[in-house]
């Protein structure tokens, strides 16, 4: 049912840059000073860390301002529902639409990556699918944001209160040992925190440990989110 | 699911209700819309015209009554009558990321329709819209005429047997209105079942069979756009421009005048010959007048008044 995705590629260069820069400067910036982290070069453990944070971005701006754009904007999703479509295909849809941008942006990294010598294994293919789990999860909760927002403004809000507290805390930059374990608790009921704890050891040559608990966390966040944002589109679109 | 004599009738609506804080947007409409009509509907904005169609297409929940589209009964089988039905909006959402081909070809794939069905199906389309030249175009490229006509190939890619236009002509030149007319003819000749919403007066005259006015939600009117002017409004209007007091009051002595009213500057009479209000106005020396046989407008402006709707 979803062809559009063939052909709306060009965005890609800036989901894939911003990450890039930020590991190149970072990595090489501050891994001067920092040195190894959990028996890792720095550069290794802000990798895997940047390769989430990237799956986390493609998969939510999508489905913000991607999907507002033509919910609102261009009213294809109207146009849409004038077909056999239900509003649930097509909700569903721009999630896989969106966690497909996620793989393909985390694909380019972990290429850029395997280049730098930061990849210990072939494990780390299993990043891909974790990566796609990470998209669906992201692209459902920024659908939900969608489905509230009456201006591209209302994303900031997300972005900024949301987003980015959640890329600072949960162990992209640096281990979450070393916060309060108040703020450690926050973390990890946050999704980020689960998708880095899988994708780390893979890409490390690291021990996968709790892959259940990691894995659940990710999907119940995704599929709750889904089911809100595809009830609430209903009743925005459909009334 | 109820089936009610699908044959005769591909709308049927009983008692159906819509109301949004408790206003009444489509208030208790008996509607039946026979096949192969071509079913105009009029009304001021706000009348309940759009809402009465995204309830055909199932966009909008039904508060109260019954409402039956080829034979099967809404919400339950929105999708299954959405399959037969072809709706072109009014607003356009063609999808700019994709070339005219592309939109049908995505377009169709949403009703299901294979790959070899639809290149024949798109090749036949772009014909009839007369964009077989624009077929690798991209929609910013097209004019608004041109989008029209996309649109409604678009909506014409599973063969409908009923297709709904939402003001599909709104915004368009002249030259593109009487293209988008020829084509909805067509159509009509085809045996299509067609409803269109229109402000334009000229446009539901020249197309429809059947015309129906509302009004706050209520069926003003509903007939022929011929019988409609013959029963409900005088033969002839009067139109006079900046004329004086003294100038009505003369001319409103002529006892053929059925009725008289003023708006703005202009003064109307309506009645059947107005052989005396014209001899003095020939005699006279105000020409700024203008005598004709009423249309479509005159009863659309003597059921739902004339006061602005915002």
């Amino acid at each position: 049912m979803r062809v559009w995705g063939k052909l709306a590629g060009p965005s890609l260069i800036g989901n894939f840059g911003e990450p890039f820069l930020y590991l190149l400067v970072l990595g090489y910036g501050l891994g001067q000073f920092v040195g190894e982290v959990q028996g890792m070069s720095y550069m290794a453990f802000l990798a895997s860390g940047v390769i989430c944070t990237s799956a986390v971005n493609s998969a939510s701006f999508e489905g913000m301002y991607s999907a507002y754009t033509r919910m609102d904007v261009q009213q294809t999703w109207l146009g849409m529902l004038s077909t056999p479509v239900s509003v649930s295909e097509v909700v569903f849809g721009e999630v896989l639409w969106a966690a497909t941008k996620s793989l393909i942006s985390v694909s380019a990294i972990l290429v850029v990556a395997t280049a730098l010598g930061l990849i210990a294994d072939a494990w780390a293919l299993f990043i891909l699918p974790i990566a796609f789990i990470t998209g669906l999860c992201f692209a459902s909760l920024a659908l939900l944001v969608t489905s509230r927002a009456k201006s591209y403004d209302f994303f900031l809000y997300y972005t900024t209160l949301v987003i980015t507290p959640m890329v600072l805390l949960s162990g992209v930059f640096f281990p979450i040992d070393s916060l309060p374990s108040m703020v450690q608790v926050l973390a990890k009921s946050l999704p980020l925190y689960h998708a880095i704890s899988l994708v780390r050891p893979l890409m490390t040559g690291g021990e996968v440990t709790h892959i259940m608990l990691h894995l659940s966390v990710l999907v119940v966040f995704g599929l709750i989110a889904g089911l809100l944002a595809s009830q609430r589109i209903q009743k925005r679109l459909i009334k | 699911m109820t089936v009610v004599n699908s044959e005769e009738c591909i709308v049927q609506t009983k008692q159906l209700y819509k109301a949004y804080n408790g206003l009444p947007v489509v208030n208790k409409l008996n509607l039946n819309i026979e096949t192969g009509c071509f079913f105009g509907i009029l009304g001021p904005n706000g009348a309940g015209k759009t809402t009465t169609l995204r309830m055909l297409i199932g966009h909008c929940p039904i508060d109260a009554g019954e409402l039956t589209v080829l034979g099967l009964s809404m919400p339950e089988n929105a999708s299954l009558i959405r399959e037969n039905i072809g709706v072109v909006p009014q607003m356009d959402n063609l999808d700019p990321d994709f070339t005219v081909q592309e939109n049908l070809y995505v377009y169709g794939r949403f009703f299901g329709l294979s790959k070899t069905v639809l290149k024949q199906r798109i090749v036949e389309l772009l014909e009839f819209a007369s964009l077989q030249d624009k077929a690798d175009c991209k929609i910013a490229e097209l004019s608004g005429g041109m989008r029209r006509r996309l649109t409604l190939a678009r909506a014409l890619i599973n063969k409908p047997k009923l297709l709904i236009l939402d003001e599909p002509t709104t915004g368009l030149d002249p030259q593109a209105r009487q293209a988008i007319w020829q084509k909805l003819r067509e159509l009509k000749k085809q045996g299509l079942t067609l409803i269109l919403t229109t402000h334009y007066m000229e446009e539901a005259e020249r197309l429809c069979d059947r015309v129906m006015v509302m009004d706050h939600g209520l069926i003003m009117a509903d007939a022929p756009p011929k019988q409609l002017i013959r029963d409900e409004i005088e033969t002839h209007v009067l139109e006079v421009h900046a004329a004086d007091d003294v100038l009505i009051g003369q001319l409103n002595k002529d006892g053929s005048i059925k009725r008289f009213e003023k708006s703005g500057d202009i003064s109307f009479f309506y009645g059947d010959k107005l052989k005396h209000a014209l001899d003095i106005l020939e005699q006279g020396t105000h020409d700024d007048y203008l005598y004709r046989p009423a249309n479509l407008e005159d009863v659309f402006i003597k059921l739902t008044g004339r006061d602005l709707r915002e």
